[in-house]
């Protein structure tokens, strides 16, 4: 790949006659795609295994969001028979046991088998008993009962309610795991596919000394680089429209919103920057086995960090500034948003810049290690 | 003849390491060539350096006229460089490989499939190369080095690893592709095979060339007496000495160790005389210095990395 290259005048093809010819950036193509088709452990990385993430935690993750917390009724506790007898909202998330004894439930509340139990007091007094493991939980249970002796409270004073609450949740009723489920484990999917397609092909190629014989052949370091690249952004584009199809079934439930489109450039400028890990991987490493250790390295952490198995919204503000470093994240949040938010240019063109950017940058660092052979 | 390979003081280095010191020489067109000598003679380093792939620190390289380095697209098609056997793609069959590396040349696949059969590969074409043997994956690499008809040929050490059968049927391939007209650079370990197949040999040792000629003209500077052997029984080495002097015919190391009787001499015509006319003649050897000889007597017998 020097700076002198360039292709030939010419090629002579002495041999070629009856007006046969053939083209390196086809026939390199080719080599790449029959390597990827025909290597079942490459097909599972980038294909089989992201796809069974996303089926498994599109199962696992379905219907969450709500969280029921399971109560011990202990004893008759009037409010709560109340509440039940009017069929209040505010019930739908509890799930009731009777029949225990005060002491039996306390011990399951303590072994986190039983979210809280209640029973009433002297005086008046609602008696709620609750563990504090899990905190989302604790703080449900605390909010409904609380809200259950508030309605009675005001119920008893005879006065029509001053105040009442209208709340809703900020994200559209069709809001579903499946929405950040599938540009993240897409992305997982397609850094993996891009990263390991370029730094294998260097690591393979120079240890094998093929690199050395393209060398010397006439044929320049663009048409190599274009090759990979096209086959790359191949294998992406069918890693997109897979994902697409199985978050689209009724099952999972996915519904595109109209820029949706926008997630096609998006893959091909992170398929580049993806590819640009793999050069700068490629480079360093001597062999598959250092190729693939530096890959996960990278590839591992930046999906986590990125957002692609746990939404970004509910991490901490250091590690979103984490993941600003990352390119991985410039496809997931933008992604999101045109898929099923209805974003649009404006989120998908500045993210873009941004993967182009990361290219550029990891490009120039891959050049400097660069080597034709190993020797 | 005009010289398709001229080189001249060519010397790179490295570290501490003066892998090549001074090298020069020169190829005419249509010749077969050979560059010998022990592992880490400098050979490879020098082949590297005469394709192209590396740059001398020092010296001139010409090929066909043209300076290989840096990168010359005019030339590479001229040229075909045959690696040692693993350099192919990964997952693909004979035939994809050949046309793969034809398409590199603008060859269109038909071309490919014929220098597939000219190798005698085309009942494996669908074979993976990763599962081809030793002999069948020698002779596809030695058919996408050919594939674009090139002027001028680099073989490294090609029949390394090959049964007697194959190694024979790849000189005749060789040896074709030679008559043909095309200039021929072969490094090999076998000397018998640089014997039989090269007009001129190198003989490298220490990043020097320490002798070049025909391989007959080398071993004939070395040594000119040759061992004659017949079966042991047909005559005691006391009455072989008696007659041998008798007849005035030069002669010395005359033993017998129960199986042959042997003697080394200059002049071989007396010797074979007194033998014959007592008729002890079965089992008759005459065997000269080999380009092993040659090989040995210039480099020493300490083993190398």
């Amino acid at each position: 790949m020097t700076a002198t290259e360039r292709p030939p005048a010419t090629a002579p093809a002495p041999a070629a006659e009856g007006g046969e010819k053939a083209n390196a950036f086809v026939g390199l193509s080719r080599v790449m795609l029959l390597g990827f088709l025909r290597d079942k452990g490459t097909l599972f990385f980038t294909l089989a295994l992201p796809l069974m993430f996303l089926l498994l935690f599109g199962v696992l993750y379905k219907g969450g969001g709500t969280s029921h917390v399971k109560v011990a009724e202990i004893g008759q506790v009037k409010i709560l028979d109340e509440a039940r007898a009017h069929a209040e909202g505010s019930l739908d998330a509890l799930e009731i046991t009777t029949g225990l004894s005060e002491a039996d439930a306390l011990a399951k509340v303590r072994k986190g088998d039983l979210d809280g139990l209640v029973a009433e007091g002297p005086n008046g007094t609602l008696v709620l008993r609750f563990s504090q493991a899990d905190q989302v939980k604790s703080a449900t249970v605390q909010g409904i009962v609380n809200s259950l002796v508030d309605g009675a409270n005001q119920a008893a004073s005879n006065a029509p309610a001053k105040y009442t609450l209208d709340a809703s949740k900020v994200e559209d009723d069709s809001t579903k795991p499946i929405q950040y489920l599938t540009p993240g484990l897409l992305a997982y999917a397609v850094a993996m596919g891009a990263v390991y397609g370029a730094s294998f092909t260097l690591v393979t190629w120079r240890k094998k000394r093929v690199l050395r014989r393209l060398r010397l052949a006439p044929i320049s370091a663009g048409t190599i680089v274009g090759a990979r690249v096209l086959v790359s952004v191949l294998v992406a584009l069918a890693q997109t429209g897979l994902f697409l199809m199985v978050a689209r079934i009724d099952y999972f439930g996915l519904k595109l919103t109209g820029n949706w489109w926008l997630v096609l450039p998006l893959v091909v400028c992170a398929t580049l920057a993806f590819m640009s890990i793999g050069l700068v991987t490629g480079s360093l490493a001597k062999t598959e086995e250092s190729a693939n250790g530096m890959n996960q390295l990278i590839i591992l952490p930046m999906s986590f960090l990125g957002g692609a198995f746990i939404p970004l919204d509910f991490a901490p503000s250091w590690l979103q500034d984490v993941s600003r470093a990352l390119p991985l994240r410039y496809l997931i949040v933008p992604a999101k948003s045109v898929l099923s938010q209805g974003g649009g240019l404006a989120e998908a063109l500045p993210a873009m810049g941004i993967l182009l950017g990361f290219t550029a940058v990891l490009c120039a660092v891959a050049w400097r290690f660069f080597n034709w052979d190993d020797a | 003849m005009s010289e398709a390979i001229t080189a001249d003081g060519i010397r790179k280095r490295y570290g501490d390491v003066q892998a090549v010191d001074g090298v020069s020489l020169s190829v005419a067109t249509g010749e077969f060539y050979g560059l010998l000598g022990p592992n880490g003679a400098g050979k490879t380093t020098t082949l590297e350096i005469l394709e192209g792939i590396r740059e001398a620190d020092e010296g001139r390289v010409e090929l066909l006229g043209l300076s290989p380095w840096p990168r010359n697209p005019k030339l590479l098609p001229r040229i075909g460089v045959q690696f040692q056997a693993s350099a192919f793609f990964n997952k693909l069959s004979a035939r994809e490989t050949i046309r793969t590396f034809a398409s590199f040349y603008g060859i269109g696949p038909r071309a490919a499939d014929a220098m597939l059969e000219r190798v005698g590969l085309t009942e494996s074409a669908n074979v993976l190369t990763d599962k081809m043997s030793g002999g069948q994956a020698q002779r596809l690499s030695i058919a996408c080095a050919l594939v674009h008809d090139p002027e001028l040929v680099f073989l490294d050490e090609p029949t390394t690893g090959l049964d007697p059968q194959a190694r024979r049927n790849l000189w005749d391939l060789l040896r074709d592709i030679n008559a043909e007209g095309r200039t021929v650079v072969l490094t090999t370990h076998y000397l018998d095979e640089a014997e039989v197949l090269c007009d001129r040999v190198s003989v490298m040792d220490h990043g020097k060339v320490l002798r070049t000629g025909a391989p007959a003209a080398l071993v004939r500077e070395i040594d000119d007496t040759v061992r004659v052997r017949i079966e042991s029984g047909l005559l005691t080495v006391a009455r072989a000495r008696e007659l041998l002097t008798a007849a005035g015919a030069v002669h010395s190391n005359l033993e017998d160790d129960g199986v042959t009787l042997a003697l080394s001499t200059a002049e071989p015509g007396p010797v074979l005389s007194v033998l014959a006319e007592q008729n002890a003649l079965r089992g008759l050897e005459v065997r000269g210095a080999t380009l092993e000889d040659v090989f040995l007597q210039l480099t020493g017998r300490e083993y190398r990395a």
